[in-house]
């Protein structure tokens, strides 16, 4: 598996969910980037069937958000892989799935607490997750949010970031 | 109810070559003009409900759509506009005031287009300011009538001191603030947006007549408090949260119209910004009740004077209108501290459409008129002048500097950094780009930070222009530009305009 340049792979996709506008163009370049020609009018007319979003826009009246695999610390996903293709990375914690490895038995899915975990349309038994874009500098659900509400950021710096405008609308 | 005369003005071209039916434009537009048939997979576009504000052009990922001016034409007439039949149409359907937003979009003169620069050549030499200090700093307040110094008798220490005492002044860094757009009329975000990049810059921006939301108590050194008809949210916190206090009499877009903020976006927030019931229509009355003369605008200017303890500059807008001379001589000799003045072009949340777009005068001529008066009177220095009413580029606002203003308000062009696309239509609460709205659906869509860093950028574009414009007519400081008008040509204009504007001819030399 590619590493990101820099080895920055402690950084994790956060949405504020206050900026989200419900577009979904975050799933919709997440499938581009995982089809096979990685051109998005082509992706679109041509493979679309092979192709699911690893990101999901959750939307309830006026708010919505962007969720995508957490990265847990205690991933269930891996405990449940019965062929060990969910992995956890041990530098960086990122979860990913081994497809030539996975036999679609669906555990994971089972025991996703997000539901961010889906069957993987190309053959059927394959789980699909967000897999950080790691081949990217940031994941293009991220360059692409228009809102800038998809955010790609260290854990603490970002802990901090969320308490501050959670604190501001508290006031 | 079947015959329906009104026609779309747009047109919504999809390339269906490029169009992917990701559904974006349908999720995005709050007009309903685009729908999914999921039978057909097609997108369907309704174009009578278009209004032109480019959202879906905009975030289409492919580049499938263009919007379009609708290319049917009526049979062409000289004396009725495809404007006036639209509005006639319009309004035999409604029976009411047309309404409308933004500034005047009539092809009356503009005057800056006609004004042109001046730069130094051989006889003085221009500057680089990029290598050299180049001064934009300036100062909006009340100016002493003359400087007293104390000098040290002391032989060692031979320091002068000044002993005059100043008048409270708004320290600027660069002559541009953004002007007032008031919480309810724009959105909370947009109102976050302008503060903090107002305060990140040390400028100012204008709270508008809407109150003041304790969430931007913290921005406090870079807000002016306006005092409107209304005297909405008015009570001595909201007063002391400001750097400065504006009575504002009137606007460029409705010059002797009130405002009316609809109920519907009298939301929770708003009704406590505000201080009325939730719900209720928030009507500013057109004149305020209490000025009927020049001496009842002096009582409440000294009232705000006193309610601040003395330690802001208080001043007053109006707009600018035939006698805007006189009424600006007045209003300075009432004791104000600085005087804005909106032009015809100024822009406006909601207006009727006849008002906005045939009264006032330009603030061109209006700027001009007003330095000339108060310098002719000796009153000059007693007020700053800050002009309003479409400054659209930093030109603009260096030409109106030269013509005699000390600052310019920017709101629509503030408007347009944060997404806006003038399609016009504020008044209906409905905004794509989640300026004009309260919609919380509409509302999450402008991001403050990203408001806050594009108008940050802005600001810092036109300040290095603005620079670049001073140091090449040889100018270091924006205070020896201020009325400055031999540094101003005008271009195709008449005697009696250039008469009025106080400028020679392009190609006259001094």
């Amino acid at each position: 598996m590619q590493e990101r340049p820099g080895d920055d792979c402690m950084k994790r996709i956060y949405i504020q969910e206050e900026y989200c506008i419900g577009c979904r163009l975050c799933e919709i370049y997440c499938q581009v980037k995982h089809s096979k020609s990685k051109k998005i009018i082509k992706a679109f007319k041509e493979e679309l069937v092979d192709i699911m979003p690893r990101v999901l826009v959750e939307e309830i009246g006026y708010n919505s958000f962007a969720i995508q695999c957490r990265h847990c610390a205690d991933a269930p996903c891996v405990e449940a892989c019965i062929s060990g293709a969910m992995q956890k990375n041990k530098n960086t914690g990122v979860v990913t799935c081994d497809e030539d490895k996975c036999v679609g038995c669906w555990s994971c899915i089972m025991v996703c607490p997000y539901g961010v975990i889906r069957r993987g349309l190309s053959s059927g038994k394959i789980a699909s997750k967000c897999d950080l874009c790691v081949d990217e500098e940031i994941p293009v659900c991220v360059k692409n949010c228009p809102n800038e509400a998809l955010k790609f950021i260290e854990k603490d710096e970002d802990k901090k970031d969320m308490m501050r405008s959670k604190n501001e609308k508290k006031k | 109810m079947a015959l329906k005369l009104t026609q779309s003005e747009f047109e919504t071209e999809r390339d269906e070559n490029k169009c992917i039916s990701c559904q974006v434009c349908v999720r995005q537009c709050s007009n309903d003009v685009h729908e999914y048939d999921s039978d057909q997979d097609t997108i369907y576009s309704d174009n009578l409900k278009c209004v032109g504000c480019h959202r879906c052009e905009s975030l289409c990922p492919t580049g499938a759509l263009k919007i379009k001016e609708r290319d049917s034409q009526f049979k062409t007439n000289y004396n009725w506009s495809p404007d006036h039949l639209r509005n006639i149409y319009r309004q035999a359907d409604s029976g009411g005031v047309l309404l409308t937003g933004m500034g005047s979009d009539k092809p009356y003169t503009v005057y800056w287009d006609r004004i042109l620069f001046n730069a130094s050549q051989v006889t003085n030499p221009s500057i680089d300011p990029l290598r050299e200090p180049m001064e934009i700093k300036t100062f909006i307040g009340r100016k002493p009538d003359k400087l007293e110094f104390k000098k040290n008798k002391n032989l060692k220490n031979k320091s002068i001191k000044l002993k005059t005492k100043m008048y409270p002044q708004l320290e600027l860094s660069t002559p541009i603030m953004f002007s007032a757009m008031s919480y309810g009329s724009i959105s909370f975000n947009a109102c976050k947006s302008l503060a903090s990049a107002a305060s990140q810059f040390g400028t100012y921006y204008n709270t508008g007549e809407g109150g003041l939301h304790k969430d931007l108590y913290k921005y406090a050194e870079n807000t002016i408090v306006q005092v409107a008809s209304g005297r909405y949210g008015v009570d001595v916190d909201y007063l002391n949260k400001g750097s400065a206090v504006e009575i504002k009499i009137g606007q460029g877009a409705k010059p002797g119209i009130g405002g009316h903020l609809p109920g519907e976006k009298v939301t929770e927030d708003i009704s406590n910004t505000r201080m009325i019931p939730e719900g209720t229509d928030a009507l500013s009355p057109a004149p305020h009740h209490d000025i009927y003369s020049i001496e009842d605008l002096a009582q409440l200017i000294y009232a705000l004077k006193e309610a601040t303890d003395w330690s802001k500059p208080v001043g007053v807008k109006v707009s600018a209108v035939h006698n805007i001379a006189p009424i600006a001589s007045g209003i300075v000799r009432a004791g104000a501290d600085f005087v804005t003045i909106d032009g015809l072009r100024g822009g406006t949340g909601a207006a009727p459409q006849t008002i906005r777009d045939n009264v006032g005068i330009p603030i061109e001529l209006a700027v001009a008129a007003v330095d000339e008066r108060l310098r002719e009177e000796g009153i000059r220095h007693k007020a700053s002048i800050i002009a309003a009413g479409s400054i659209r580029s930093s030109s603009d606002a260096i030409k109106a500097i030269a013509l005699g203003a000390d600052a310019v308000y920017i709101g629509t062009a503030a408007l347009i950094a944060m997404g806006c696309h003038l399609c016009q239509k504020c008044y209906t609460g409905k905004c794509n780009w989640g300026i004009a709205t309260q919609d919380p659906y509409l509302t999450k869509r402008l991001n403050p930070d990203i408001g806050t860093r594009r108008l940050l950028n802005l600001l810092r574009g036109w300040s290095l222009e603005i620079k670049e414009m001073l140091g090449g007519a040889g100018i270091n400081a924006i205070e020896s530009l201020k009325g400055n008008r031999e540094h101003l040509r005008g271009i195709g204009l008449s005697d009696r305009e250039l008469t009025v504007l106080g400028i020679k001819h392009a190609g006259e030399a001094w």
